[in-house]
C-alpha cells in the first residue's frame, strides 16, 4: 500500500461517516416530530451521539487523508513511513467501530461530544502520535521559513493532542466533585479542540488555493500569517463565549468576546482576495474545487453575522440553550468546513470526473447551499422562539409545540440536505475508490525525489 | 535549539493560562455529597447530557436542568416523578428507587450552586 493509497482510503472513511452521519441526523431530526420513532432500538438518545460523532469523524478523516495526500508534495519527498499511516488508518476505523458498537449497544461516557467510552482515547491519541511523526518526518526539509499551512498543520495536530488530553480532566476528582470546573473543561477543551480541526483545514484551503491560484507567495503572506496568529489565539481563548452562563470568572468571558469575533472576518478576506486574483490562473480547470471555496466564503460571511450576534453577551443569556445555538454548529461545520474540506478534495480528483459528474457534483453543491439556508434559517426561527419562550418562563411542552413547526421545515430541508450531500459525495467516491493515481499537481514542479 | 525554546515556551503559558481558567473563581460553596457523586455517574451512563443543559452545556431536546430542583413550578418531587414514569419524549429509564434519589441528589447540588454562586 503506497501513501496515495492511505491517503484515499481515509478519504474514503471520511466520505462513509459523512453519509452515516447524515442518515442518523435525518433520523434525529425525524424523532422531535414522530416522539414514539424507533424509540426502542434506535431513540434519540442514540442517533444524536451517533450523528454528532459521526460528523466530527468526517471532519477529521477527510482532512487526515488530505493532508497524507499533500505531505509529499509539500516536504517533496516520499511519505516518511506507509506503516505508520497504515497502522495509524486501522487504528482509526477501529475507534469509530468501537464507539459506534458501543452508541447502538447503550454505552455513553455521558461527555457532551465525546460520547465515547474514555478508555478508547488511549487508542486516539497513539494513532496521532502516528500522524505527528509522519508529518514532521515528511515535511522536515520545509520546517526551516515554513509556509504558513506547515505552520497550521502543525498546530492543529499538536492541539489535539492537548485538548483531546485536557477533555478528560474529568477523571480527575478535582474536577469531576466541582460541577463548575467540570463545564468549564469541557467548554474550554471541546471549543479548543474545534480550533484544533479549523487549523488542520485552513492549513489544506490554503495549499489549494496557493496551487490553483499558482501564486506560490500566498503561504508567505502577512495576512496569511496574521490569519494564523489570529486563529491561535482564537484557539486559546474563543471558547470562553459558551460559557457567559457559567459562574465562572467573569474575566475570561470579557477576554473571550473582544478577540472571538476577529479570525472568520481574516479568513473571508484571504479567500476575496484570491478570488480577484484567481482569473489569471487555474480557475477553469478546478471549476468545481473553485465553486465550493465561494460557498464556503458565503457561509463565513453568514456564520460570522450569526457568531457576532450571539457572542454579545445579553442576546446569549437567552438564545444560548437554543436551536440558535445547533444553527451555529451547523452552520459552521457544514457551511464551512465541510465545503473547505470539499473543495480539497475536488481539487485532488477534479481531473479524473467525467463531465456529467462534475454536472452532478455541481447540482448538488446548489441543492446544498439552497437547502442549508432553509435549514440554518429554520433551526434560526426555532431557537428565537424559544428564546422568547425561555425568557417569558413558557412551560416547556408549550415552548416545545410552538418550535414544532419550523422543526418540520427542518426536517425537509434536512431531506433536500442528504440528497445534495448524496450527490456530491457518489459521484467523488466513484473516482476516488477507482485504482487510478490522482492527477500531479499543477505546481511549476520542483526537484522532486516525488515521480 | 530557538524553535525548542518557543515551544516550551508557548506550552509552559498555555498551561499556566488553563491552570488559572480552572482554579480562579470556580471554588464552589456547596459540595458535593457521596449520593450525588453517584448520581452523576448515573446521568453519565444514561446520557441525560444528550438531551438536557447543564450551565448551557448539552442537547436541545429537552429543557434546561440547571435549576429543575429550586425552581417554584418543578422541584424535587416532580423530577423524580418524570425521573421514575418518563415523559412524553423524555425516556423511561426503569431506574431503581436508588437510582432516582440520586440523580435528584445530584440535580440538586447543581441547582443550589446555580443559585448561590451568580456572577
Ligand atoms: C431522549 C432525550 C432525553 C434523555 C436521554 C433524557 N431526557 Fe429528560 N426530558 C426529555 C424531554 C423531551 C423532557 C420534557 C418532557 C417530555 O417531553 O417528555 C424531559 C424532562 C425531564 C425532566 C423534567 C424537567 C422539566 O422542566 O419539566 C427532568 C428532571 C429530566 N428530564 C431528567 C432527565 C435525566 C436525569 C435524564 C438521564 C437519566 C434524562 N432526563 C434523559 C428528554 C430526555
Ligand atoms: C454535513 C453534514 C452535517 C454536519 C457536519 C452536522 C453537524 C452537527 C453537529 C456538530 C451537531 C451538534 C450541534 C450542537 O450540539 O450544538 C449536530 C446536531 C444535530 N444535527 Fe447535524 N450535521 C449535519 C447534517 C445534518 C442533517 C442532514 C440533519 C437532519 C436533517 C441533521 C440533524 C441534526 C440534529 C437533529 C442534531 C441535534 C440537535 C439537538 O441536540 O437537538 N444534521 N449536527
Amino acid at each position: 500500500m503506497e501513501a496515495e493509497t492511505v491517503a484515499k482510503r481515509f478519504i474514503i472513511l471520511g466520505f462513509s461517516c459523512l453519509l452515516l452521519s447524515i442518515s442518523f441526523g435525518l433520523i434525529a431530526s425525524l424523532q422531535y416530530i414522530f416522539p414514539g420513532l424507533l424509540a426502542d432500538r434506535l431513540s434519540f438518545q442514540h442517533t444524536r451521539p451517533l450523528h454528532v460523532f459521526l460528523a466530527v469523524n468526517w471532519i477529521f478523516s477527510c482532512v487526515t487523508g488530505i493532508v497524507y495526500h499533500y505531505i509529499p508534495r509539500v516536504g517533496q519527498r516520499f511519505l516518511y513511513s506507509v506503516t505508520l499511516a497504515r497502522v495509524h488508518f486501522f487504528l482509526s476505523l477501529a475507534t469509530i467501530l468501537i464507539a459506534i458498537g458501543g452508541f447502538l449497544t447503550g454505552h455513553f461516557s455521558g461527555r457532551e461530544y465525546l460520547e465515547f467510552p474514555p478508555w478508547v482515547t488511549v487508542i486516539i491519541v497513539a494513532y496521532w502520535l502516528l500522524f505527528f511523526t509522519n508529518f514532521i518526518g515528511t515535511v522536515k526539509p520545509r520546517l526551516k521559513g515554513a509556509p504558513v499551512y506547515i505552520w497550521s498543520w502543525c498546530t492543529g495536530l499538536a492541539f489535539f493532542l492537548i485538548t483531546i488530553t485536557e477533555a478528560h480532566l474529568w477523571l480527575l476528582p478535582y474536577f469531576n466533585h466541582n460541577i463548575i470546573r467540570d463545564v468549564t473543561v469541557q467548554w474550554k477543551a471541546n471549543g479548543s479542540m474545534v480550533g484544533a480541526w479549523n487549523m488542520l483545514i485552513y492549513g489544506t484551503a490554503m495549499f489549494a488555493m496557493e496551487q490553483i491560484s499558482g501564486n506560490n507567495k500566498i503561504g508567505y503572506q502577512k495576512t496569511s500569517f496574521a490569519f494564523y496568529f489570529l486563529g491561535l489565539t482564537n484557539l486559546m481563548f474563543n471558547w470562553g463565549h459558551h460559557t457567559y452562563i457559567v459562574p465562572a470568572s467573569p474575566a475570561i468571558k470579557q477576554v473571550s468576546y473582544i478577540i472571538s469575533m476577529t479570525e472568520l472576518i481574516l479568513f473571508a478576506n484571504i479567500i476575496m482576495k484570491w478570488k480577484k486574483g484567481l482569473l489569471k490562473a487555474h480557475a477553469d480547470e478546478y471549476m468545481l474545487s473553485t465553486r465550493f471555496f465561494k460557498s464556503a466564503d458565503r457561509w463565513i460571511l453568514l456564520n460570522l453575522g450569526l457568531a457576532i450576534a450571539i457572542s454579545i453577551p445579553y442576546v446569549n443569556l437567552y438564545t444560548h440553550g437554543t436551536q440558535v445555538t445547533v444553527a451555529h454548529a451547523m452552520g459552521t461545520t457544514i457551511g464551512i468546513n465541510t465545503m473547505l474540506l470539499l473543495a480539497s478534495v475536488a481539487y485532488i480528483f477534479e481531473g479524473m470526473l467525467k463531465p456529467v459528474a462534475k454536472k452532478y457534483v455541481l447540482a448538488g453543491l446548489t441543492t446544498m447551499n439552497i437547502s442549508l439556508l432553509v435549514f440554518w434559517l429554520s433551526l434560526l426561527a426555532a431557537g428565537v422562539v424559544r428564546s422568547i419562550g425561555q425568557y417569558e418562563h413558557t412551560y416547556f411542552a408549550k415552548v416545545s409545540a410552538n418550535i414544532l413547526p419550523y422543526l418540520r421545515v427542518f426536517s425537509v430541508a434536512g431531506v433536500f440536505l442528504v440528497t445534495g450531500v448524496c450527490l456530491v459525495a457518489f459521484n467523488m467516491l466513484a473516482v476516488i475508490v477507482k485504482k487510478q493515481k490522482a492527477v500531479p499537481l499543477p505546481v511549476k514542479e520542483r526537484k522532486t525525489t516525488l515521480q | 535549539m530557538k524553535k525548542i525554546f518557543v515551544i516550551i515556551t508557548l506550552f509552559s503559558a498555555y498551561t499556566l493560562y488553563s491552570s488559572w481558567v480552572y482554579s480562579y473563581g470556580t471554588d464552589c460553596n456547596v459540595q458535593m455529597s457521596a449520593e450525588a457523586i453517584r448520581g452523576k455517574a448515573t446521568w453519565h451512563a444514561k446520557n441525560c447530557q444528550n438531551c438536557h443543559q447543564v450551565f448551557g452545556l448539552g442537547g436541545y431536546m429537552g429543557p434546561d436542568l440547571t435549576t429543575v430542583i429550586t425552581d417554584k413550578q418543578r422541584g424535587a418531587a416532580y423530577t423524580k416523578g418524570i425521573l421514575m414514569s418518563g415523559g412524553n419524549r423524555m425516556p423511561n429509564f426503569h431506574l431503581s428507587e436508588a437510582e432516582a434519589n440520586e440523580l435528584v441528589s445530584y440535580l440538586d447540588y447543581i441547582s443550589q450552586t446555580a443559585t448561590s454562586q451568580s456572577n
